[in-house]
């Protein structure tokens, strides 16, 4: 059994897997209490979707992917902020044009090339085995970071995402707050880009607080179940993607689903609740 | 004594829609001002804009001598009409009254023994001690209207903006609210406050403020009700069945 448990880690690229796995597992799910609570999962699934323009941008000019994926994402999502605030079109009508039109955009510029070594279906679906040294700094880094400003913001962010309104007359900068939560988001959807892929990140920012979501209602709590179910999810997925040979992001968010239609019907069987 | 909210000639606008025109308010610390007027008559928007929540298209809004905007965190408590919130969102009413404390708060600051203070004094001031623990998605009407107050009161702020709290809430409710707000106005706070009611104006306001866009009279609540103001604009939109700008002109007090 130890022996079965420890077997994956005699590979350095699976250390390195696991402790992408955990830090994207448990940031995704606490920015997603947020995500759920606030209806942002379209806003989180467009910035995965538009940072593609921006990896292929950062390899058409020989920079690191990261750089051109955070770049766009922390750009598109400040749009989305400023859109929301003054654009009298449908906020997801506008996140629909811009998201796609951003995506189609990278594919253009993609398939333009004579040559190309982008790893498509490694940013399309994840490759957290590929994980490097270098990008293990960069999650760890980025993640603390988010982390950070998350506890700084903690109380303000919760009054905003509850009654902007009132938060707003009673002096807590509310504009502000809502532009950095979805920095934060965009950094989040680049941090999960390698692990998860750009398809399947919108599942980790969703399901593990949905399924929070279900089990109490209490902020804090929920804060707390989403991130112990996103990261156990990412550790015990990674272990099963290991096993069975498959792929580890689309493993991943397999669980979570599971877990959460799980928690769906013991809450209705058995009026549980934490 | 101190000037707590003036407006010079305030006037609001919606795109094309003038709200609000030309309105001109005084609110003294330890005074309680009540605005009446009907449906679609401005006086939630001129509370929103006392707020610092709308920005006025001309004329001047002051709350303690400065921009609404410009005060400190924790100086306007504002209590709206309906509350437009998530009623699944995962908070009790202690959560709720809590997040009054917030404005006051620094980041990563402990919730100390004396905000844990505040708002049990707070629950208990609005009498939804015993309610604490309750998810709110399991209030009546009436609760929920004092669990926000409550979260107000627990923001200890300098101006309270209540808009028609009384609405939709019993009469048990309605009298409770008034002891306290009184009490808040005795100590001092200056209060303004949107009203349906009429017959209950003497004993909430120390001053009334009929609003209809303009302000079409000000003063003493029960004069204020004897001089057919307000009566006129009832009157009209009866006969009408809806509500035209001319009814300021036909108005003793316009």
């Amino acid at each position: 059994m130890l022996d079965a448990l420890l077997a994956p880690f005699q590979y350095e690229f699976m250390q390195r897997a696991f402790v992408a796995a955990i830090v994207v597992g448990t940031l995704c799910s606490t920015i997603g209490t947020y995500v759920v609570l606030r209806k942002l999962a379209f806003i989180g699934d467009g910035i995965a979707h538009a940072s593609f323009a921006g990896i292929v941008v950062a390899y058409l000019r020989g920079l690191d992917y990261y750089v051109g994926a955070a770049i766009v994402a922390v750009l598109t999502a400040l749009g989305i902020g400023f859109v929301t605030r003054r654009a009298k079109v449908s906020l997801d009508t506008a996140i629909g044009v811009l998201f796609t039109g951003a995506f189609a955009f990278g594919v253009f510029l993609m398939s333009r090339l004579p040559t190309y070594n982008i790893d498509l279906q490694g940013f399309l679906f994840g490759n957290i085995l590929a994980v490097s040294r270098g990008d293990i700094v960069l999650i760890v880094v980025l993640a603390a970071l988010v982390f950070l400003v998350l506890a700084i913001i903690y109380r303000p962010l919760l009054y905003t995402s509850f009654d902007p309104v009132v938060a707003e007359a009673s002096g807590i900068p509310v504009a502000l707050i809502d532009y950095v939560l979805l920095v934060l988001l965009a950094l989040t959807v680049v941090i999960s880009l390698e692990a998860v892929g750009i398809v399947l990140v919108a599942a980790l920012l969703v399901t593990p607080a949905a399924t929070a979501y279900q089990l109490t209602r209490r902020f804090r709590r929920m804060l707390a179940l989403s991130a112990g179910i996103g990261a156990v999810c990412a550790v015990s997925g990674l272990y099963a993607s290991y096993y069975l040979h498959a792929a580890s992001g689309a493993t991943i968010v397999l669980l979570v689903t599971f877990v959460f239609f799980v928690a769906m019907i013991s809450k209705r069987l058995f009026r549980f609740s934490v | 004594m101190t000037v707590a909210v003036r407006t010079h000639d305030l006037s609001v606008r919606y795109d094309r829609v003038l709200a609000l025109d030309a309105v001109n308010l005084t609110l003294d610390e330890g005074q309680a001002l009540g605005i009446v007027g009907p449906n679609g008559s401005g006086k939630s928007t001129l509370l929103k804009a006392i707020a610092g929540l709308i920005a006025p298209a001309s004329g001047t809004v002051a709350v303690f001598g400065g921009a609404p905007r410009k005060q400190p965190p924790g100086t306007i408590a504002y209590v709206p009409q309906v509350e437009a919130v998530d009623w699944s969102f995962p908070a009790n009413v202690y959560d709720v009254v809590a997040m009054g404390r917030f404005p006051r708060m620094h980041a990563l600051a402990p919730f100390s023994k004396h905000d844990r203070e505040v708002v049990d004094a707070s629950l208990d001031a609005l009498r939804i001690g015993d309610l604490r623990a309750r998810h709110i998605s399991q209030l009546s009407g009436g609760q929920q209207q004092r669990a926000f107050i409550a979260r107000a009161i627990a923001q200890e702020p300098r101006l309270l903006l209540l808009d028609e709290p009384t609405t939709g809430v019993d009469a048990a409710t309605e009298e409770a609210l008034r002891e306290f707000v009184r009490g808040l106005v005795g100590r001092g706070m200056p209060v303004l406050m949107t009203t349906h009611d009429l017959d209950r104006a003497a004993e909430w306001f120390d001053r009334l403020m009929v609003v209809d866009r303009r302000v079409l009279a000000e003063g003493d609540p029960a004069a204020v009700l004897d001089s057919g103001a307000y009566a006129g604009i009832r009157e009209h939109v009866h006969t009408h069945g809806h509500l035209r700008v001319d009814v300021a002109e036909e108005s003793p007090h316009a």
